[in-house]
């Protein structure tokens, strides 16, 4: 009996900013800097908005389009980096929020960009071992984020906010995840101190040694263990921190513009952390037919990689994705801001008081 | 709100869970123990009743002097909102400018933040809903 993703469930705020709105700000040319990271937008949470609102928002969508009760679910990971508390789960207000408390276990996650895919693996596996001492039949992973970028910072371009819920279990199951891979070591390239708003960069270690390694190395390993190659897959994924990462990393690997372009997301509203590949996956998944083969890549700075061999199963012809929104409803139902509103709805100004 | 209050409001404001006479089949938000049209008879015969959250906005008004905590929404909506289901209840439309919205203007809950004890307490989330 397979394993696998039995429903996921996605939401993006509406909000968009541009990068020429960005860039003229801080005097510099915003549309070209959007040009170079292959950004059209990124999406802005409203001021009521949190990784908790996101997270539950996505969470309630994923349960809408199949036919599991909340309480049968038995464990929910959220994996995020701006969780709204920093001691105060978030994973509680998700699972109370869905009626699926109390009789589960849940936890947050965190790894910079890969804790929603850490989730995954956390589900698989407890779903995976499922017997009368651990009787988990349905498990939630969820990636949600609303990340900051310091204003002025390159990051400010790309760091945004989404989030999507994986269902996983053994029954019912429209994608088959038939391996899972990770690699993992401690590099210094991206990170935020306890009680620091805004993320630092160890710039030389960006890209190279960081995103391009971990995730060639867990693509390379997958594919070897699978006896597969590039062109087994009708679709590939990879983390986006922005629209061209992606690419640069999925051509290195042997992959086609065409394997890749329905898991590109970030061009449209920005790198989402935690749902970044999550939400790429979930649009191939809007799109996929039974058989369809699908290796998925995550990466998280500090640093590490999960990957996926998904394979689409028969269930998916009778899912019932009309029940909540695709991926492309989601991007396509936007609200444009600018600067000062983006600055507002982020919490940047200093009210009276403060 | 104090923190044990909202806690104990905490199923309504997250899951909309209302009640339903069982007698005469009128649903009611927040809860109540008894039923305005059965009276007495209602009595232990109410059970809880979730709401699907889907509506239409029977009247609405538009904010510009806020409450404590939404000065960065100002102008904002409220909306007496008339639930599929039955019954009617007071919400934030969020996500639009209040010139997009009126009186039969079909609506769907979201769940938001809806206060926070400063900057170290607790939040307080909960219904909000948008337009369809």
């Amino acid at each position: 009996m397979g394993s696998g993703i039995v429903s996921y469930g996605v939401y993006v705020p509406r909000y968009r900013i541009c990068p020429r709105d960005i860039g003229k700000i801080w005097g510099q040319d915003g549309e070209a800097m959007g040009r170079a990271l292959n950004i059209t937008a990124k999406s802005v949470p409203a001021p009521d908005e949190d990784a908790a609102t996101i997270a539950v928002m996505a969470a309630r969508r994923a349960l809408m389009r199949v036919d599991v009760a909340p309480s049968e679910i038995g464990a929910i990971f959220v994996g995020s980096e701006s969780h709204p508390y920093a001691v105060k789960p978030t994973a509680s207000i998700v699972s109370e929020a869905i009626g699926a408390a109390p009789h589960l276990t849940a936890a947050d996650l965190e790894f910079a960009c890969k804790a929603g895919t850490a989730g995954m693996q956390a589900c698989l596996g407890l779903i995976n071992s499922s017997n009368k001492n651990i009787p988990i039949d349905y498990a939630m992973a969820i990636g949600s984020d609303t990340s900051q970028g310091a204003p002025g910072n390159a990051l400010e371009y790309s760091a945004s906010a989404g989030g999507v819920a994986f269902l996983l279990g053994h029954e019912k199951v429209i994608a088959n995840v038939e391996l899972t891979m990770s690699y993992t070591t401690d590099t210094p390239d991206f990170w935020r101190r306890e009680g620091m708003k805004y993320p630092s960069h160890g710039e030389r270690f960006t890209g190279k040694p960081a995103y391009f390694k971990h995730i060639q190395e867990t693509a390379e390993k997958m594919m070897r263990s699978m006896g597969t190659g590039p062109k087994d897959y009708e679709y590939a994924v990879f983390h986006q921190p922005n629209g061209k990462f992606p690419i640069t990393i999925g051509k290195k690997l042997g992959f086609k513009m065409e394997q890749m372009e329905n898991g590109l997301i970030t061009p449209h509203i920005g790198n989402t952390y935690s749902a970044s590949m999550m939400i790429g996956l979930a649009n191939i998944l809007d799109k996929a037919k039974p058989g369809d083969r699908i290796l998925a890549v995550s990466y998280g700075s500090g640093a590490g990689s999960d990957g996926f061999h998904i394979v689409v199963t028969d269930e998916k012809n009778g899912y019932a994705l009309e029940k909540s929104p695709l991926v492309m409803d989601e991007i396509a139902h936007s609200i444009p801001i600018d600067y000062s509103i983006y600055l507002k709805y982020r919490d940047k100004i200093k009210m009276e008081g403060e | 709100m104090g923190v044990a209050r909202y806690w104990r409001q905490q199923d309504q404001r997250y899951n909309l869970r209302g009640a339903r006479c069982t007698i005469c089949g009128n649903v009611f938000f927040p809860s109540r123990m008894m039923c305005p049209v059965c009276h007495r008879r209602s009595l232990g015969k109410m059970e809880k009743y979730h709401f699907i959250g889907s509506g239409k906005v029977a009247s609405f008004t538009i904010v510009h002097d806020p409450a404590p905590g939404y000065r960065s929404q100002v102008p904002y909506i409220l909306a007496v909102i008339e639930l599929d289901e039955g019954d009617m209840i007071l919400g934030q439309i969020v996500d639009c400018p209040p010139s997009d919205v009126g009186i039969g203007s079909e609506v769907e809950m979201v769940f938001r933040k809806l206060s926070e004890e400063g900057r170290s307490g607790t939040i307080q989330y909960g219904y909000k809903f948008r337009l369809k």
